[in-house]
């Protein structure tokens, strides 16, 4: 089974995940920006995470075969702190990155004026910069956020098959299809959604422009989460061939239509063991042989 | 010197155009999207010198580029209207632990402004970290006394713990005075 997650925060996870990632089958995963589990008080503390986005990370999931790729954005939560907002006339620079892949996380989280400005405006990036969005839904009011969401999508001029919107359920799923846009669903071990459920809401709905995603984080979640659905999906009579659709090809589909989801290419941060010098593999031999 | 020979053709094209338009700082930016892995570095660095990219520019490009934008900005130093004001983007690089970093900061640039302190431990660093001391520049011409009692140092403490002393160890202590080997004249 090869695996895709589409949405997981690898920045606070383990070497331990990561290694338990790419035994289970995954092979590529998508670190959306978001917020830190506790507010940045500037917009240097945004700097500071994109380049570990960029760069710290994508070297870390190297050492155990992953590709890792990126998308950037102010995310909805932090919208509304005026020490934040600034950061939104920075990102035009980093979202022309190579491995930038998508805006997002962008969003609603209180559906307030300031989120308004910064979902409206950072949409208007997508289309400009030429990236996908991938819009996160509110956890609270989620049914009316969905609905604002889709209406502040639809205004603006971004084509649905551009947009992913997260964290669905059964209560937004039919809403979400008959939206246009990719239908994401996080997968956790107490909230959001579970593997049987999303089980159900594959046969359902159907596979099309599903992204099944562990979204695991700084909180209770599991890294693992992709697989245990892509297991579930085989107990329940799906395919190998489903689950290699759900699991690899639509996000591939999805982040491909950046342009820049070149998940053959050579990572030339590990050519020599090490990022920036800093080798995460603790306790190898330091030897500088042949340099 | 890189020059444009280095390019492949299509790159070449890609880094007049760029030139001649408004946006090439986008261009550095997406270089590798635009004329692919192998050749973006040279693309980067012929912009910067096509565009005689000045301090501030070369500043922010570099606070705000990654590994290979940052690689780019201080490679393409030595040829810049910049005089000494790039030594902090130096000094920065020489901070960070990326040996792709520290091997384009020990340059001409460094050779020219970078003072003698903070240059010994450049090499000190390039000893360290497994780069090669070929690329620092005026080496033969600014190792000294000072700089052989650090690696000296550096190797016994090597020595000690059981572990072997990089062969730039001996390679640099050649280059320094007779008298920086600690014996009387």
């Amino acid at each position: 089974m090869r695996i895709f997650d589409p949405h997981i925060h690898m920045s606070s996870r383990t070497t331990d995940d990561y290694e338990a990632m790419r035994a289970a089958g995954v092979e590529a995963l998508v670190e959306p920006a978001f917020w830190l589990g506790q507010p940045r008080t500037s917009v240097g503390s945004f700097l500071d995470y994109f380049d570990s986005l960029l760069g710290w990370e994508p070297y870390r999931a190297a050492q155990y075969g992953i590709a890792h790729r990126c998308t950037i954005a102010l995310n909805p939560k932090e919208a509304n702190d005026p020490r934040c907002v600034p950061v939104l006339d920075e990102l035009p620079r980093y979202l022309d990155k190579d491995n930038v892949v998508a805006v997002g996380e962008i969003g609603y989280d209180s559906m307030t004026p300031a989120e308004d400005h910064a979902l409206a405006f950072q949409l208007e990036l997508a289309l400009r910069h030429e990236l996908p969005a991938l819009v996160h839904t509110p956890h609270r009011d989620k049914p009316a956020g969905l609905e604002r969401t889709l209406a502040v999508v639809a205004e603006s001029g971004l084509a649905p098959e551009r947009v992913a919107v997260d964290h669905l359920n059964e209560v937004t799923v039919a809403r979400a299809a008959d939206s246009g846009c990719w239908m994401g669903f996080s997968v956790y071990p107490d909230t959001k959604m579970d593997e049987d459920r999303m089980v159900r809401i594959l046969k359902e709905y159907g596979l099309d422009r599903v992204l099944v995603n562990s979204a695991a984080d700084w909180g209770r979640s599991d890294p693992l989460k992709t697989l245990k659905v892509g297991k579930a999906m085989l107990a329940a009579g799906f395919t190998d061939d489903d689950v290699d659709r759900v699991l690899w090809r639509n996000p591939v589909a999805f982040y491909g239509q950046s342009g820049r989801l070149d998940l053959d290419a050579p990572d030339e941060a590990v050519s020599d063991g090490t990022f920036e010098g800093n080798s995460i593999l603790r306790g190898a031999p330091a030897t500088p042989a042949g340099r | 010197m890189l020059t444009e020979t280095d390019l492949p053709p299509d790159a070449r094209a890609a880094l007049g155009a760029a030139l001649e338009g408004d946006a090439w700082e986008r261009e550095f930016i997406a270089a590798r999207r635009r004329v692919g892995r192998e050749a973006a570095e040279t693309f980067r660095v012929l912009l910067l010198r096509g565009a005689r990219a000045d301090a501030a520019t070369v500043t922010r490009l570099y606070e705000r580029g990654d590994a290979g934008e940052r690689r780019a900005v201080l490679l393409a130093l030595p040829d810049l209207p910049v005089g000494d004001a790039a030594l902090p983007l130096v000094e920065d690089a020489l901070r960070a632990n990326d040996t792709g970093l520290i091997e384009a900061a020990v340059g001409p640039y460094a050779g020219r402004h970078l003072d003698q302190h903070l240059w010994r431990h450049a090499v000190l660093k390039c000893v360290f970290t497994g780069v090669p001391v070929a690329a620092v520049a005026s080496l033969a011409e600014r190792a000294d006394a000072e700089l052989a009692r650090m690696l000296a140092d550096f190797a016994a403490e090597r020595a000690a713990a059981g572990r072997p002393v990089p062969p730039d160890v001996p390679t640099v202590l050649a280059l320094t005075p007779p008298a920086a080997t600690g014996q009387e004249a």
